[in-house]
């Protein structure tokens, strides 16, 4: 019993583990409720193609010595206004326009970098994440922004859910719909944005559907289903940094796959939904 | 089916609202580019229940959905209670066809008809103890109250139907389009519909309703408007159903149908009271 509590407690002997912790821990839960949204509104693809699309903004962060994150968060806020912007004009289905707009801004980023000399560690960090080089300053602005994100969706927890749901009553009921879906993509850019330290580009995705889709076989109602993927999405970033720490793998990764057996776990035995449940009540 | 009279009252009162009035000036709209209504005009009058009928692709969803500002107009001008459209808020209520909706969204019952209220009590903080009574009784209305916890796609097509327009209640409109209610539905949905069609009127609740069913738009409505991208006739069942019109609305096709239609023996909608 004592081993396991030494098992649990060793890591957080380092100040870097703690702040790993705190930030997974925060990420997770943004990125899981915010996922919520993608996973019921099929935007998937968007929130991949978003976190890719953020390439450019960190190269020209990097080229004028500004800060990365600032220089990510408007990268993909142009983007996601971009993508919105191109597919209500209604020429091209928004698949469409997110691939265009996704790949000419990864194009983008990867020209910049590959114009960068001296390209540091910094930039790889963009790309696969290192959540154990979290400075107290990007805990605050992960904090923070983190906040605004989880505020948002709190106080705009009906209007979100109307169009989302129903978007013919949306417009009965004289919603700014267009307003609404442009909010909603600024909030994803900000998970996004957030969530590259812990998992960087290539695995935000992950983060912002597994949990949710996991919670979305175990519950019934919105407000629940936000709730029970939060908690998926901070057990995975615990579970994940502490099978890191020993097992000495890539943290975002290793967090990642722990939500992968959530999930799998809630594919198979969900009551009602689950595969195995259903052959098993047959 | 229960419909105590006291309830009836009681939402009267609630629904005493100063009388609708819809008027369509030269309206014409396109659905996907298309050209799909023609220079509408016509006008409905406080309370009144128009039946639309016209046959596929005839404009009757795409007149909804110009009515509820989903589609924009191409000319003319939509007036209510004289005024431009867009000018009310939640003053028009819309029961979509059920194929318009995601039945996987997770949301209980309960939680659909609230939305009704939403454009009424503000889009911020908790719903009051006066927003629950009303979505209470709207489920109750349509006979589905024991079904508020459960979770819309696991209801029948008739079940998701009277959610519908259990929210369609909720909203307390001046004015309320059903888009093919009668399709596809079991019986007891249909009673529940045709039920609460009765319920509206001494509320003075402007309806217009699709629907395929011409025997149905004959003997319970005042009036159907014959839609075919243009309006084809508008007025009572006995003005609208000649075999000149029949055949402008639906062509060749109907000469069987005609014999269905022209006979003419129903009797007024209110005589036709439905106890069950």
């Amino acid at each position: 019993m004592l081993s396991m509590v030494e098992w649990l407690v060793e890591p957080l002997m380092y100040v870097f583990m703690q702040r790993a912790l705190l930030a997974a821990l925060m990420v997770g839960v943004v990125c899981s409720v915010v996922g919520c949204y993608v996973v019921l509104r099929s935007m998937a693809f968007l929130g991949d193609a978003l976190a890719h699309a953020i390439l450019p903004g960190v190269a020209i962060a990097y080229l004028i010595h500004g800060n990365l994150t600032v220089g990510a968060l408007i990268a993909a806020i142009v983007v996601a206004l971009g993508i919105g912007f191109v597919s209500r004009q209604g020429v091209i289905r928004e698949d469409t326009a997110i691939g265009i707009l996704f790949a000419a801004a990864l194009s983008l980023g990867v020209v910049l970098i590959s114009s960068i000399q001296t390209y540091a560690v910094d930039l790889s960090h963009i790309l696969f994440g290192n959540v154990l080089g979290v400075s107290t300053a990007d805990l605050w602005l992960t904090g923070g922004l983190g906040l605004v994100v989880l505020l948002s969706v709190i106080v705009c927890y009906r209007p979100f859910l109307v169009i989302s749901f129903d978007p013919v009553l949306a417009a009965t009921l004289r919603l700014p719909a267009g307003l609404l879906n442009n909010l909603m993509l600024v909030l994803l850019a900000l998970t996004i944005v957030v969530s590259l330290q812990t998992v960087g580009v290539g695995l935000v995705a992950a983060m912002l559907v597994t949990p949710a889709a996991t919670a979305y076989l175990l519950t019934r109602r919105l407000r629940n289903m936000m709730l029970v993927s939060a908690g998926f999405g901070a057990l995975a970033s615990l579970v994940g940094l502490y099978i890191s720490y020993y097992a000495n793998v890539v943290s975002g990764a290793a967090v990642v796959l722990t939500a992968t057996v959530f999930f799998l776990l809630a594919f198979l035995f969900a009551p009602q939904r689950g595969v195995a449940w259903k052959a098993f009540r047959k | 089916m229960f419909r105590p009279e006291a309830a009836r009252t009681e939402r009267n009162q609630a629904l005493s609202l100063e009388p609708a009035r819809l008027e369509l000036e030269g309206v014409s709209a396109s659905y996907d580019g298309q050209p799909a209504l023609r220079d509408l005009t016509f006008q409905v009058p406080h309370g009144g229940q128009v039946a639309v009928v016209g046959p596929n692709g005839a404009g009757k969803s795409t007149l909804f959905k110009v009515l509820v500002g989903l589609l924009p107009l191409r000319a003319g001008q939509i007036y209510i209670h004289g005024q431009p459209l867009g000018t009310h808020q939640d003053c028009v209520a819309y029961v979509p066809q059920r194929e318009e909706v995601d039945w996987r969204f997770p949301v209980t019952v309960f939680d659909v008809v609230m939305m009704g209220r939403y454009g009424r009590r503000g889009w911020f903080g908790r719903p009051t103890a006066a927003d629950k009574s009303v979505v209470t009784r709207c489920l109750g209305q349509m006979g589905i109250e024991q079904l508020a916890g459960r979770p819309i796609g696991e209801l029948s097509g008739g079940q998701q139907q009277r959610v519908f327009l259990a929210r369609a209640l909720a909203q307390e409109p001046h004015i309320l389009l059903m888009d093919e209610p009668f399709t596809g539905v079991d019986f007891a949905t249909q009673e529940a519909t045709l039920a609460l069609l009765d319920q509206l009127r001494p509320a003075q609740v402007t309806v217009m309703v699709s629907t395929h069913d011409l025997n149905m738009a004959i003997q319970r409505f005042d009036r159907v408007l014959l839609l075919n991208k243009r309006l084809i006739a508008y007025g009572t069942a006995q003005e609208v159903f000649t075999p000149e019109t029949i055949r402008q609305a639906f062509g060749a096709k109907v000469l069987d149908l005609q014999g269905m239609v022209v006979v003419d023996d129903c009797c007024p909608p209110d005589e036709h009271e439905h106890e069950h």
